[in-house]
C-alpha cells in the first residue's frame, strides 16, 4: 500500500480516538457507495454527524484543512444523503471536518464542527 | 481574542473618512472574505495579506476570517488598506493586541514579501487622520517624508508588516529589509525661463504682471509665433510663494493624483498646461469608481493655460465657467461625490483665425470662419476673463536694436507682491486678498467709490453699450490692480483708460 494511503488510515484512526474519547459513538468507518466514501460517521448525542478526514505529514504545502474544497464539501453533502438513505430513519445530520497533520515534530489534530 | 479593530481613510476627493476595519476569527473551513463595499483593488487585498503574513513569520491561522470595513456603506477603494487589514487580522490570532492598535490609522499596500508599498494620497489621509482625532499613524516608509508634513500626530514610518507588528508588541525576530520607495519623479520639472527672456513685448509683459497682482484670468490673442506660450508660461514665476494653507492643498492634490512630493510642501505656484485634446474627465476630474483630480484641480493656487484655447471642445471649455465662479469642483458618481479645490489662474491662448494671420493680407480666411474660430470661446467664459490681450509678431527693429533689458522675473516677482500686500492691507478684512476676488458691491460702496471725473471714460463706455454692468466691475478691479501696482492709493482716470483698454482690447 502507498504511503499516502498509510497517512490517510493512520489520521483516520487518531480521528476515530479522539471522536471517542470526545464520549461520541462511532458507528461507521470508511462507509463506500458509488458516489465515494464517509471516512467516519459517529453519533454525538442525538445528531449524526458525518466526519471528513483529512491528513498530511506536514504544512509545507498549506494545511491539511486549507484541502477542503467547496467541491469536496458539496460530495460530502450527497455522501451524507446517500448514507441516510441507506440507513432509514429519522435524525439530525452535521457535517465535521477534522485535519491532521502527522509530522516529524508531534501530531496536531484540529476539529471543525457544523462546516456547512 | 476573535475580534480586532484597527483604523484606515477612505479618500473622497481631498476629503478622508475614517474608516474602522473589524477583523472576526470564526470556527470554519479557511477562508477570507472582506465585506463592506470594497473595490476589486481592495477585494484582492486578501490574497496579498495572506501570502504578506506568511512572509512574515506569522500565519493566518487555518479559520475563517471576516474583515469589515465599516462603515458599510461608504463605498472603499485602493490598496491602501492592506496593512489595516492585515494588523487586524492579526491581530485575532493574538500575535499583538488589540489594544495596541485600535486607535491607529493605518496606511499602506503590502508587498507579497510583506515590505510595505508607498501609496498615492497619503497627505490628505494623514490630515483626514488627525482631523479624525487619531493618536497615530502607520505608513510605508516611502511615503514617510510625505506623512510628517502634517503636525500634531504621530507618524510611525515602517518598512515591512514584520516592523509594524513589532512595533505593536509582536514577538518576532527584526528582519531588516530594503524599504519600497515610491517611483522617482520622471524628471524635476525643468526651471522655467525668466521673464527678461521675453523680447519687444513691453505691455504684454505689464499685462502679464497685472495678471499676477489681481489674480485677473488673461486671454492673449495674437497669430502664431508671436510668444504667447513664451508668456504664458512666465506667469507662475511671478506669483509669489505659497501661503501655508494653500501649499497644504496643492501638495495634498498632487499626492492624489500620485505625483511625488518630495521632503516638503509645494511652495511655487503650479502650472498645469493640458493639451487640446482634454476630455471633460481629464480637465475637471473624474473617473468610474475612483475619483481623480483633473488639470484644474492640479493646477489649484496656480496657474491653468489652455493654448490654441477654440480647439478644446466646447463643452470642455465650458465645464471651467462654475469652478472659475466658486473655486472648487465637486464630482458626483452614482456612487461617490468627490470634493476638489479648483481655485487656478486661468490663461487662454488663441490664434485670431484658422490660418492664423488674423485679417491681415496674408490671411486666407473669410470673414464668417474668422468669427466662426472665435466663438468656439463661449460669451460666459470670456465674460469672466479680465484681461484681453492682443499679443502681436516682434518687429525685426524690436529684435535687433537691443535697448534696455525688460524685467526679470525676480523684480517682477516683489513688485507683484508689494501691489498684493497693498491690496491684502486695503481688503484683506472684507475677504478678498486679491483684486480679482473684490465683489461689485465692494467696489461701488461709498467708500471704495471713484471720484466721477476719473469715471468718465468708463460710464461712458456703459452708456453707449460697450461694456456690460459685469464689465464694469472687472474693469474696475483692473485698475484697482493696476494702483496697486504703481503704488497710488486709488485708481485715476489713466489707470482706468488702461483697464479699459485691457478688457476691450481686442
Amino acid at each position: 500500500m502507498a504511503h499516502k494511503d498509510d497517512l490517510g488510515r493512520a489520521g483516520e484512526q487518531l480521528a476515530a480516538e479522539h471522536l471517542t474519547a470526545l464520549g461520541w459513538t462511532v458507528i461507521d468507518r470508511n462507509w463506500r457507495c458509488r458516489q465515494g466514501e464517509i471516512d467516519i460517521v459517529a453519533l454525538d448525542g442525538g445528531t449524526t454527524v458525518m466526519v471528513e478526514v483529512k491528513t498530511r505529514s506536514s504544512v509545507d504545502y498549506g494545511h491539511p484543512l486549507d484541502a477542503i474544497t467547496p467541491r469536496k464539501l458539496a460530495r460530502l453533502r450527497r455522501l451524507a444523503g446517500a448514507w441516510c438513505e441507506h440507513h432509514p430513519g429519522s435524525r439530525r445530520v452535521r457535517l465535521d471536518v477534522i485535519g491532521v497533520v502527522v509530522g516529524r515534530h508531534g501530531t496536531t489534530l484540529d476539529h471543525l464542527r457544523a462546516v456547512v | 481574542m476573535a475580534v480586532a479593530r484597527t483604523l484606515a481613510i477612505a479618500l473622497h476627493g481631498v476629503d478622508g473618512a475614517l474608516v474602522e476595519i473589524e477583523a472576526d476569527l470564526a470556527n470554519g473551513l479557511p477562508a477570507f472574505t472582506i465585506i463592506g463595499l470594497p473595490d476589486a483593488a481592495l477585494g484582492e487585498a486578501k490574497d496579498r495579506v495572506r501570502s504578506a503574513a506568511v512572509n512574515s513569520g506569522c500565519d493566518l491561522p487555518p479559520r475563517k476570517v471576516t474583515v469589515n470595513l465599516s462603515p458599510a456603506s461608504l463605498p472603499k477603494h485602493g490598496s491602501g488598506f492592506d496593512l489595516g487589514i492585515a494588523v487586524a487580522a492579526l491581530a485575532t490570532t493574538g500575535v499583538i493586541e488589540s489594544a495596541a492598535i485600535d486607535r491607529v490609522v493605518h496606511v499602506g499596500e503590502l508587498s507579497l514579501d510583506g515590505r510595505l508599498r508607498p501609496v498615492a494620497g497619503v497627505l490628505p489621509s494623514v490630515l483626514a487622520a488627525r482631523r479624525a482625532g487619531a493618536v497615530a499613524v502607520v505608513v510605508p516608509s516611502g511615503n514617510a517624508d510625505e506623512a510628517r508634513l502634517v503636525p500634531g500626530i504621530r507618524v510611525i514610518a515602517a518598512a515591512s508588516l514584520r516592523d509594524v507588528l513589532i512595533g505593536h508588541g509582536a514577538r518576532l525576530d527584526p528582519v531588516p529589509v530594503e524599504a519600497l520607495e515610491p517611483p522617482t519623479a520622471v524628471a524635476p520639472p525643468s526651471q522655467p525661463g525668466d521673464l527678461s527672456d521675453v523680447v519687444g513685448h513691453p505691455e504684454a509683459v505689464e499685462a502679464l504682471q497685472i495678471a499676477a497682482a489681481g489674480g485677473h484670468h488673461l486671454l492673449m490673442l495674437g497669430p502664431p509665433g508671436a510668444g504667447k506660450t513664451l508668456l504664458a508660461s512666465r506667469l507662475p514665476g511671478l506669483l509669489p510663494d505659497l501661503d501655508p494653507d494653500a501649499a497644504v492643498e496643492v501638495s495634498s492634490v498632487r499626492s492624489l493624483a500620485g505625483l511625488p512630493i518630495g521632503p516638503s510642501l509645494v511652495t511655487r505656484p503650479p502650472l498645469e498646461a493640458p493639451h487640446h485634446s482634454a476630455t471633460m474627465a481629464a480637465l475637471v476630474g473624474g473617473g468610474s469608481g475612483l475619483v481623480r483630480p483633473g488639470a484644474i484641480s492640479r493646477a489649484s493656487h496656480g496657474v491653468l493655460f489652455l493654448d490654441e484655447a477654440p480647439e478644446f471642445s466646447a463643452s470642455v471649455l465650458d465645464a471651467l465657467r462654475q469652478p472659475l465662479e466658486t473655486g472648487e469642483i465637486t464630482i458626483h458618481r452614482a456612487r461617490a461625490v468627490a470634493r476638489f479645490p479648483a481655485r487656478f489662474q486661468l490663461v487662454l491662448a488663441a490664434n485670431p483665425c484658422p490660418c492664423g494671420q488674423g485679417g491681415g493680407d496674408d490671411c486666407t480666411c473669410s470673414s464668417l470662419t474668422r468669427r466662426r474660430y472665435l466663438a468656439r470661446l463661449s460669451g460666459p467664459l470670456l465674460d469672466r476673463i479680465d484681461l484681453h490681450l492682443t499679443v502681436r509678431r516682434v518687429g525685426a527693429a524690436q529684435l535687433t536694436e537691443g535697448g534696455s533689458p525688460g524685467a526679470t522675473t525676480l523684480e517682477a516677482r516683489q513688485r507683484v507682491a508689494i501691489a498684493r500686500a497693498r491690496t491684502a492691507e486695503r481688503w484683506g478684512d472684507a475677504g478678498c486678498p486679491v483684486t480679482a476676488m473684490a465683489p461689485g458691491a465692494l467696489l461701488r460702496s461709498p467708500r471704495w467709490r471713484l471720484p466721477a471725473a476719473d469715471r468718465a471714460a468708463l460710464d461712458r463706455a456703459l452708456e453707449r453699450g460697450a461694456i456690460t454692468m459685469r464689465g464694469y466691475d472687472r474693469v474696475l478691479r483692473v485698475a484697482w490692480t493696476i494702483a496697486d501696482l504703481e503704488g497710488d492709493d486709488r485708481p485715476r482716470a489713466d489707470h482706468l483708460g488702461r483697464a479699459l483698454y485691457l478688457r476691450k482690447g481686442i
